[in-house]
């Protein structure tokens, strides 16, 4: 039962006898169903879903919208997760009945301008990444990391390389990608990060040997710095017969002033909800399409999408090709909305969106500076890490201050990311914010860390003008109740 | 000049110079060396403003055929279903579509109790114990299932029926390339598995049994017996594939004790969309609750004991156990998991049982229609909403032939089963009128000749 304070469930509103739906009549002569089953097969039990009316559907989820914050809510300096504006017209666009409403097994001629808008999309992100060639297929940027990781086992297999089993990856890295590598049927091992904050050249140097398949790496990476030695590493890895993955999380730093072919890299996946606007949509769908070199193409995944003429088609006939990752023909629907922004902006606006991404990160790194430690004291790129290391000693740890910053109107920064910086804070503003959003978050930073030193109290028991509390995460974990019961 | 998205003036500009202490945005970019620094313009078409962008990209979405300007019988694993207006407008409440992952349960209530509703409604639908907050599509869900099987059982070969989805069947043989495990295609006899093959190819080695439910070609396979033999391996698991629509009819594969049930949820209003995104969902047994890929959110208490809901056991997933994760997935398909929450809190407990069972009698309808004039139709009664009637024409040309009469045909069998050419598998709705069926199968009937 739902305590008078707490928000009810969509179960507890429901009522027998009501209903939100109307279905078409049946206008075909009735039949007896159940003359065709076993009656093993036929349900017994409904299914205990609410029976609600539509009114209802639409106060209930518009009061849980409310207990969300999202981007159209307020700042979200989500370090890695680029919470940029998500655009109007990308919404409209992909609701066009003929993107909507299109079945992926019609017949070829009838989605021709669906498949024009899925080549032109793979043109384009060939042309900002400099790759050879691009799949839409992944559903995210995990999945894209995958696949890219499958072709190049295809890749050293098909040299009769099969003794190449490990992947290196950065100690700064996501958790997604040693774990990506595990599921491709790799072993990750992990290259150390330096003192300015870059991959290590001679640890990498160590590690990388006739065993490595792969190198793993965003550029600029998960501090936010350009790995200056790029080229470097791309000898040390391609030299040993490795080739270079890059994980595309970050690529809203550098367009425009860099692309991942010209480093070296033979495997780029993109994220789509990043750096082009998907939107997140809480958690997903995403879309995380893949691109790479000449001498991989071959190893795409099926179906692969080409222009014959003025005609588009599948080409199923791909012998080397790694297989199938995905029913169909990916996330068309993320795949259109990216479309429609990089066709909003255009080449001078890509350009500046990553010229203002960065220009508002050093910003906010600079005046946050004072307050808090910088552990690596260069320009950034698209997003930076400050510590909360100070601050702890005066009573206050990095998630106090991630609570107390929702009490200001804020998400919190990416905490406790990468590993390798203590009461870490990762902070990505995006190029669409104005200087009044970042000036009143650096502010409510600043004022957090006077808070910390006069009374850190305040801080840690914040937050304390949410709809809820903290929660506790270990009565979740402990006694998990993962669904609705009816008492 | 400044773009719409951007609204940083060169007042702010100079200002933010200043106090960084360059001069120009480039000296941020000097850590770029000078090699692999992109001197040239992207080459990208040139921004286009609202109006104009609208109007393209409008010209080139009618260029496609789709289920508003042609009546479907298209299904195959994509269905053109009753669509609730309320669905799209709660999930373009921007404070959902614009959000990530509920990292911060104090600001994430919304997103992490509408999951909460969607497991519960997934575990109701299928009857097991847990089920996660969604998986990419059904295809991933029932590899990463395959997946999951293998690593809890430690064995390394798979039964997967041939009445499986083909690309199901496809992604399966993908996912379980990494960590090399053995598929074993299961034949079809009839429009159902083969028995008596599964019974042959089970063995002690078998990680897990799976099928479809009903199958690929509409035929509701019979768990009872596929369970009895599954049984017969100590260890061995069963997986299934189910159209969660079809679970307002028939028996939830959970009562026959499977162990994994996934399946896609865009039945349940998520537009075609030309195949993505849709939405896997995952569900299973209390037993393997800590083995399940994705994300789940639990319920707990905040410290006013206010009822709350967070992200729980996040030790199984691929950012705690980086190299030791089964599964890598993140990002999922939240916004899609939403839209099926909205969908079945519309259809509600009742109205599941009645969308289903229109389905199957206007299929039944169509069925018999297309036999009393004169077609051939395969299989056995016991279907959902999909069956298979054989013309005598190639079912490309046939489909040609239907779309400049107003229709989407179904789906050309040959395409993955070469060895049945002029087999279409034919999917009827609960929103196709009998007027429509009348008029496909009188088309169908005119082209036959």
């Amino acid at each position: 039962m739902a305590k008078e304070k707490d928000f009810p469930l969509i179960f507890e509103l429901s009522k027998k006898g009501r209903k939100g739906y109307s279905l078409p009549e049946l206008d075909v002569p009735d039949v007896d169903l159940d003359a065709d089953f076993d009656d093993d097969y036929i349900r017994k039990e409904a299914p205990d879903l609410p029976e609600v009316s539509e009114l209802q559907i639409v106060r209930h989820y518009t009061g849980l919208s409310k207990r969300n914050h999202g981007i159209d809510s307020g700042f979200y300096p989500l370090g890695s997760c680029t919470m940029k504006y998500n655009p109007k017209i990308n919404e409209e666009i992909v609701r066009l009945p003929g993107f909507s409403f299109v079945h992926p097994y019609q017949d070829e001629e009838t989605v021709q301008g669906a498949m024009e808008v899925m080549y032109d999309l793979q043109t384009h992100l060939e042309n900002i990444t400099g790759m050879h060639q691009f799949t839409l297929q992944s559903a995210a940027g995990a999945q894209g990391e995958w696949t890219g990781l499958m072709m190049i086992r295809a890749y050293h297999e098909a040299n009769g390389d099969f003794e190449r089993d490990e992947v290196v990856v950065p100690d700064s890295a996501h958790g997604t990608n040693p774990a990506s590598a595990a599921v491709a049927g790799f072993k990750a091992v992990t290259v150390k990060t330096n003192e300015k904050g870059l991959v290590d050249l001679e640890d990498l140097k160590r590690v990388v040997s006739e065993k490595t398949a792969a190198l793993m790496l965003t550029n600029p990476n998960t501090l936010g710095l350009f790995e200056e030695e790029i080229s470097e590493m791309a000898k040390v890895v391609h030299d040993a017969g490795g080739r270079l993955y890059y994980d595309g999380a970050n690529l809203n730093a550098i367009m425009g002033y860099a692309r991942p072919a010209d480093m070296g890299f033979d495997v780029v996946h993109l994220n789509l909800h990043k750096t082009f606007t998907g939107p997140h949509g809480g958690g997903g769908p995403g879309s995380g399409p893949v691109g790479v070199t000449e001498e991989m193409a071959r190893f795409l995944p099926k179906p692969v999408l080409t222009k014959k003429g003025d005609r588009y088609t599948f080409d199923y006939d791909r012998p080397d090709s790694m297989g199938r990752i995905k029913p169909y023909y990916g996330n068309f629907g993320i795949n259109v909305r990216a479309y429609t922004y990089i066709r909003s902006m255009g080449p001078d606006g890509l350009k500046q969106v990553s010229e203002y991404a960065v220009l508002n990160a050093n910003y906010m790194m600079r005046r946050l500076q004072d307050e808090y430690e910088l552990p690596f004291d260069q320009h950034c790129k698209h997003e930076f890490v400050i510590s909360g290391k100070k601050q702890k000693k005066l009573g206050a740890r990095t998630l106090d201050i991630a609570k107390r910053l929702l009490d200001f109107g804020y998400h919190p920064p990416t905490i406790y990311f990468p590993l390798n910086v203590e009461e870490a804070m990762m902070v990505e503003p995006t190029e669409t914010e104005s200087k009044e959003t970042l000036d009143d978050f650096i502010d409510a930073m600043i004022t957090i860390s006077n808070e910390i030193k006069e009374d850190p109290e305040i801080v840690q028991e914040a937050p304390h003008t949410t709809p809820v509390s903290r929660m506790d995460e270990t009565l979740a974990a402990r006694k998990p109740v993962l669904r609705y019961e009816k008492e | 000049m400044q773009h719409r998205y951007i609204p940083m003036t060169d007042e702010d500009k100079q200002a933010m110079l200043d106090t960084i202490g360059v001069s120009s945005t480039d000296e941020l970019f000097a850590d770029i060396p000078e090699n692999v620094r992109f001197k040239g313009e992207l080459n990208v078409k040139p921004a286009k403003d609202e109006h104009e962008l609208t109007k393209e990209l409008s010209a080139i979405a009618n260029k496609n055929v789709n289920t508003k300007t042609h009546v479907s019988f298209l299904g195959a694993g994509v269905y053109d279903h009753y669509m609730p207006s309320v669905v799209d407008h709660m999930i373009s409440r921007s404070e959902f579509y614009t959000a990530y992952t509920p990292y911060q349960p104090e600001i994430s209530q919304g997103e992490l109790q509408a999951i909460f509703e969607f497991q519960t409604m997934i575990c109701e639908l299928t009857g097991m114990d847990v089920a996660n907050s969604s998986m990419y599509d059904g295809g991933t869900a029932l590899a990463e299932a395959v997946n999951l099987s293998a690593a809890q059982t430690k064995k390394k070969k798979v039964l997967v029926s041939k009445a499986v989805h083909p690309e199901s069947m496809d992604v399966i043989k993908t996912y379980t390339d990494g960590p090399r495990v053995e598929v074993v295609e299961i034949d079809v006899k009839d429009g159902f598995t083969d028995l008596d093959h599964l019974k042959s190819e089970l063995d002690e080695d078998t990680a897990s049994v799976v099928i479809q439910y009903p199958n690929f070609y509409g035929q509701v396979e019979p768990i009872k017996e596929v369970q009895e033999i599954v049984g017969t391996q100590k260890k061995t698991m069963s997986i299934v594939s189910s159209n969660p629509l079809a679970l307002g009819y028939l028996t939830p594969p959970g009562e026959f004790g499977v162990d994994i049930v996934v399946g896609d949820t865009q039945v349940f209003g998520i537009p075609s969309q030309f195949g993505g995104p849709h939405c896997g969902y995952f569900a299973t047994t209390k037993k393997l609750m800590r083995k399940v890929p994705g994300r789940l959110v639990g319920q707990t208490v905040d410290e006013d004991g206010r009822r709350g809901f967070v992200l729980t056991l996040q030790a199984r997933e691929q950012h705690i156990r980086r190299d030791k994760a089964t599964s890598n997935i993140c990002s999922n398909q939240a916004l899609n998991a939403l839209a099926t929450s909205v969908f079945l809190s519309a259809i509600g407990k009742h109205g599941i049982h009645e969308m289903a069972t229109k389905n199957m009698k206007k299929a039944r309808y169509a069925k018999s229609a297309f036999e009393k004039a004169g077609f051939e139709v395969l299989y056995s009664n016991r279907f959902f909403n999909e069956f298979v009637v054989k013309l005598n024409d190639d079912v490309q040309t046939v489909n040609k032939k239907l779309v400049e009469k107003g229709f989407i045909g179904g789906f050309d069998l040959s395409r993955v089963y070469p060895e049945m050419k002029n087999h279409m598998l034919i999917a009827v709705t609960e929103i196709r009128s009998k007027e429509e069926i009348d008029q496909f199968v009188k088309e169908l009937g005119d082209i036959h000749g």
